[in-house]
């Protein structure tokens, strides 16, 4: 079985693309299934299941979502493998911009939108910058012009990405995708050993696990204070 | 020298693109131009360079392929692309396509035609994938008649196929200048200004009703967007494959539209059903059942239509601009 993992931010039109690829990828006899990780909610299993993909959704509540990939793909990969799947894909919402959920020698692909604007490459951390792949969607409602900037941005912090312009409403690209999905990766028989591509941070602030009370009393674990002495270089922080 | 190595004031002097690739990566080296990107790095400490998930050794290497991309999209060596060949492959039910093979050429037409859901977009896809066997249809393409580089395929900078889209929404807040000296900046023209002077001329060329450059480009009407799309890929793309999705009539001066295109020596692919544009190119692949059921050459009769046509189309225009100055149609 192979793995892949897809990231990428909210409604980037992960499930769209992932969905229009399998179709290809069944048209070559490949037997996908499909794990969906999303903080609070997500419907994305039910569009999985009516288009007859076998899918698992894990939900990580307050936490991390990323964090929550990590303690619960190796489970879940041992799933895919009890069901003899060609090709599990896991569906990641990248909620926190500083976490990926990507693991060293598993193709990992990151969907991202034109319409997010252009100065989106630069805001999102690990996610973008350590992903094999780089898809960018939405294309159809934007001008060429926009494409080809906004394109030139992800290459600049991912030079070593291939750019795939996907339409995840028509599917166009999505085969070429495909293609590139089960090449020159191995097969896995565990995850065990396998090591994250990018370091999550250790400790986690009181934020992330749910605190919505504002307040230094509410502050715990690795918080950071802004220095407004600092001017003009923090803002890039 | 490895380009890490170098400060960032030497590595600004050899390579000024960099300066996008810098600002990019949120490196902020004022003050510090004198140091090495690595000694920029260090100057932050370890949770620092946690926090923003920085990785140096990631970063290093990230320059370099970076340098290498620019500096081959930025050479003069490539060999221009003259012509592309599609050899045939099998329509949806798995038949053979009939023709030989379909040789396009710069300079050149082509329209593409057939119903919803026969293959028009798919036939682009093979082209712009430069398929090789290895597509659903099984077509072929060849570059100037070889074997094409991976290039085509992988290089965001070098596509093969620019593609004009059907909906001409624009999303950045930024005026026409703004827009288009954004776009140039990022296909790294030297001479930005006059670029941009020429780009925004041709379109209001092209457009029935003028804009300036200070005109917020949201609000620009759909006929003036498409005008500003269509020059603005006529000079600032390199691609020698255009594809255009249907121009609809929305007032642009269509002809000339094409005009300006093939002035730059492109290979324009028109997929369209109105009669004026399609006669407008020498030939037209006839697309059914997923596969190249035609290849038609515009006949002297059809020629004639188009003249008949093309008055038409000017009386049209007329009365168009007439409704829009508020005059009386006569
Ligand atoms: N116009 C256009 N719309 C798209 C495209 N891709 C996806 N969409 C639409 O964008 C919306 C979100 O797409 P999804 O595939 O659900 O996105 P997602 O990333 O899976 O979303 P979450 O899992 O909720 O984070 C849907 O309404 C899609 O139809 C595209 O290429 N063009
Ligand atoms: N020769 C072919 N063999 C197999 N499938 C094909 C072939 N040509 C087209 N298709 C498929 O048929 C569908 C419709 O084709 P498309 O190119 O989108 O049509 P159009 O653009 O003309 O509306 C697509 O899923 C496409 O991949
Ligand atoms: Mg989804
Ligand atoms: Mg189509
Ligand atoms: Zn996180
Ligand atoms: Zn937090």
């Amino acid at each position: 079985m192979k793995l892949v993992t897809f990231s990428g931010p909210p409604s980037s039109g992960k499930t769209s693309v992932i969905l229009k690829t399998i179709e290809s990828l069944r048209h070559r006899d490949v037997s996908p299934a499909v794990v969906k990780f999303d903080c609070l909610y997500t419907d994305d299993d039910v569009l999985y299941r009516k288009a007859g993909v076998p899918v698992k959704k894990g939900l990580s509540g307050s936490l991390c979502p990323d964090h929550y990939f990590v303690s619960n793909i190796e489970a879940v990969v041992d799933w895919g493998l009890e069901n003899s799947y060609d090709l599990l894909v896991s569906e990641s919402a990248g909620l926190c911009n500083r976490c990926s959920p990507y693991i060293k020698d598993i193709k990992a692909i990151c969907v991202i939108d034109n319409l997010s604007g252009i100065n989106t490459p630069k805001k999102i951390g690990p996610m973008l910058k350590t992903a094999d792949i780089v898809v960018i969607t939405k294309g159809d409602i934007v001008s060429q012009a926009e494409r080809e900037v906004f394109a030139s941005r992800v290459q600049a912090v991912n030079p070593k990405a291939i750019i795939l312009n996907v339409n995840g409403l028509t599917g166009q690209g999505c085969f070429e995708l495909s293609t590139l999905l089960t090449e020159e990766s191995q097969d896995v028989t565990t995850l065990k050993g396998k090591k994250l591509r990018f370091s999550m941070p250790s400790a986690l602030c009181s934020y992330c696990l749910g605190e919505t009370r504002i307040g230094e009393n509410y502050q715990m674990g690795n918080v950071r204070k802004i220095d407004l002495e600092k001017g003009e270089n923090s803002e890039s922080k | 020298m490895s380009p890490s190595r170098k400060t960032i004031n030497e590595l600004l002097t050899a390579y000024p693109f960099l300066s996008s690739f810098l600002e990019d990566n949120n490196i902020n080296y004022k003050g510090n131009e004198d140091k090495t990107l690595r000694e920029i790095i260090n100057l932050l400490d370890k949770n620092e360079q946690e926090e923003l998930a920085i990785n140096i050794q990631q970063l290093e290497e990230n320059l370099e392929s970076f340098i290498e991309q620019m500096s081959e999209f930025l050479s003069d060596d490539d060999e221009e692309v003259t012509s592309i060949t599609i050899f045939p492959g099998t329509d949806k039910s798995g038949a053979p396509e009939k023709y030989e093979s379909l040789e396009l050429k710069k300079g050149e037409i082509v329209c593409i035609v057939g119903p919803t859901g026969s293959g028009k977009s798919r036939l682009l896809g093979d082209i712009e994938w430069v398929a090789q066997n290895d597509t659903p249809t099984k077509r072929r393409v060849l570059v100037n008649n070889s074997v094409p580089d991976s290039k085509w395929r992988f290089s965001i900078s070098d596509k093969l196929v620019a593609q004009l889209s059907q909906n001409m929404n624009f999303v950045m807040d930024l005026t026409v200048e703004e827009f288009v000296t954004l776009h140039a900046e990022s296909r790294m023209i030297e001479d930005i200004e006059d670029t941009v002077k020429t780009i925004i001329s041709n379109a209001n060329n092209l457009a029935g009703e003028r804009f300036s450059k200070d005109t917020p480009i949201t609000s620009l009407s759909g006929g003036q967007s498409r005008a500003l799309m269509i020059a603005d890929t006529a000079t600032l793309s390199k691609s020698p494959v255009i594809l255009i999705d249907e121009i609809e009539n929305a007032g642009i001066d269509r002809k000339r539209a094409l005009d300006l295109l093939l002035a730059e020596d492109k290979i324009v692919l028109l997929a369209t059903h109105d009669p004026t544009l399609a006669l407008l190119g020498n030939r037209r692949i006839v697309i059914k059942n997923g596969g190249i059921d035609k290849i038609i050459e515009t006949s002297e009769e059809e020629r004639e239509i188009l003249a008949e046509l093309e008055v038409l189309d000017k009386r049209q225009m007329q009365l168009r601009n007439a409704l829009r100055h508020g005059e009386k149609l006569q």
